[in-house]
């Protein structure tokens, strides 16, 4: 787990866990959360593999501006997980190359 | 509805303009592509230094909370997950809005671009890997989302972004294995530098990343030693286990929107590279766009919401919502802190950077007039 417990200046509420299957695995998130944060959260760090050479690439820029983080989400490819936030009951899948509309392989 | 001032982007320069425009009687419509407002000062949880009725001692966390409710007060319109995508000639600004899906177009008096800056990469074997990120993004993880996107990390880059987050990071609960810089000194302000350490991170200078490892994230990574014109020396490596590299390699300014409506700009290094060039109250070669903060320069936070208030007392006083004399007394003001901004080395380097650009400005309407 790498959430930060006790950050000596940053204050943070407490807030709703929420429930996210990434690739068919069922995970904790905090509600309204980035995906990506709460895949790190979960020690998921390779979010797709680029088309030709099947390299994973994970996040990069942090802030919506690069796509590396994008993947499948409810169906939907090459959505930046770093500026979505989570939803209970998301469905988020590993995108490999240039993912298909209507992609779906959890649960 | 015809806004008097549209502004793009709502990071501190966005926010120093939207409320100084309102604050004089201007109809403010202020963009962001984000979902939240405050640009990078919401990840800045160190307090700045500078004069004392500059936020000395605050830090950017509550300057932002600060502005935010500046302008709400001032009756800003805000409209967040709206995205600029385009400038067109005629002055139509095209925004795309991120939950209906919807391409809408937006006409206005004046326009304020204050879209920041991007930050640089550099490219090395592993480079795409899993764990190799900017180190903004390492920021905004473990500052706004209250995440450490690894625990290992070995930071490229000794500037301020380099520096701090290095420290910031620590205080998350990360161990910083080394700082690399291929210059040989360190480059960012010496206040962070030595907190940086105290907490006993080495410095590896005169050195550069040569290569990052691993199956699906970053295992080691390795560095070497470089001569005066920067080649490697064979026989210098070094190997250190981590799982995360940061980037910390410079801003630049995003000078896209800007370009397309045609505002002249120069290359300078001092201020991140290509600079989008503003005469005294912050107006471009084109006449009734503006530009503020990291567009015009990548400085500060402080920096930028001094530029951004120009901009937008700028506005409203060619707009004729203030008279010229009372338009002046702010202006002075603002002046004055920017002056006050702009001390020591770093700032006088960037003050005469910014001295040269102006100069660089033939007039304002030189350009194409929207
Ligand atoms: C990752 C990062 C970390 C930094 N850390 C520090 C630090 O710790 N200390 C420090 O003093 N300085 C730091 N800086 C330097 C920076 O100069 C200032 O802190 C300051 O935030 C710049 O203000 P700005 O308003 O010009 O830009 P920003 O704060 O970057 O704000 C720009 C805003 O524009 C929005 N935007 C961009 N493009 C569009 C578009 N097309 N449509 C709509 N909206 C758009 C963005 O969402 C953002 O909210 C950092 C910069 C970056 C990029
Ligand atoms: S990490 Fe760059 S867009 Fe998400």
């Amino acid at each position: 787990m790498c959430r930060i417990i006790n950050h000596p200046i940053v204050e943070r509420e407490e807030r709703k866990n929420v429930t996210i299957y990434v690739d068919g695995k069922k995970l904790e998130a905090k509600e309204g959360e980035m995906i990506a944060a709460a895949l790190l959260a979960n020690n998921i760090h390779t979010f797709r593999y680029t088309k030709k050479q099947r390299e994973p690439r994970g996040i990069f820029c942090g802030i919506g501006q690069c796509n590396d983080c994008v993947m499948i989400v409810d169906g939907v490819p090459n959505t930046r997980t770093c500026v979505t936030p989570v939803r209970d009951g998301m469905v988020i899948t590993t995108q490999k190359g240039l993912g298909k509309i209507g992609d779906h392989n959890a649960l | 509805m015809l806004y008097d001032v549209l502004i793009v982007g709502g990071g501190p320069a966005g926010l120093g303009a939207a409320i100084n425009a309102a604050k004089a009687g201007a109809s403010v419509l202020l963009l962001d592509e984000n979902h939240l407002l405050g640009g990078q000062l919401f990840k800045q949880i160190h307090k700045f230094f500078g004069s004392q009725d500059h936020y000395a001692g605050w830090r950017g966390i509550d300057i932002g909370q600060k502005l935010l409710r500046e302008a709400a007060e001032a009756g800003v319109k805000i409209k967040l997950n709206s995205r600029v995508v385009g400038c067109l000639e005629d002055g139509l600004i095209s925004v795309y809005e991120e939950q209906t899906g919807k391409l809408i177009g937006y006409k206005s008096k004046k326009v304020i671009l204050a879209v920041g800056a991007k930050e640089n990469a550099v490219s090395f074997p592993g480079w795409t890997l899993p764990g190799v990120m900017t180190a903004g993004a390492a920021q905004t993880f473990a500052n706004v989302h209250g995440v450490l996107p690894g625990k290992k990390i070995l930071v490229i880059g000794s500037g301020n972004v380099g520096l701090i987050v290095s420290y910031q990071l620590t205080q998350a609960g990360a161990d910083i294995v080394a700082i690399v810089d291929a210059l040989p000194g360190i480059s960012g302000y010496g206040v962070h530098a030595s907190k940086v350490s105290r907490l006993g991170i080495p410095f590896y200078l005169k050195h550069t990343i040569s290569r990052a490892s691993g199956e699906d994230r970053v295992q080691s990574a390795e560095i070497v030693q470089i001569d005066k014109s920067f080649d490697p020396i064979p026989g210098t490596e070094k190997q250190f286990k981590v799982d995360t590299v940061l980037l910390a390699v410079g801003l630049s300014p995003k000078v896209e929107l800007a370009t397309m409506l045609g505002c002249d700009f120069h290359y300078e290094p001092r201020l991140g590279g290509h600079t989008i060039l503003h005469d005294k109250n912050m107006e471009t070669s084109v006449k009734g766009v503006y530009v503020c903060g990291d567009l015009a320069g990548v400085e500060e936070a402080s920096t930028a919401l001094e530029e951004g208030r120009l901009a937008g007392v700028a506005a409203a006083e060619s707009l004729g919502y203030l008279e010229p004399s009372q338009a002046l007394r702010l202006k002075k003001d603002i002046w004055k802190n920017l002056n006050e901004l702009r001390k020591g080395t770093f700032g006088e380097a960037r003050r005469d950077a910014k001295e040269h650009l102006l100069t660089m400005l033939k007039e304002v309407g030189s350009g194409r007039v929207v």
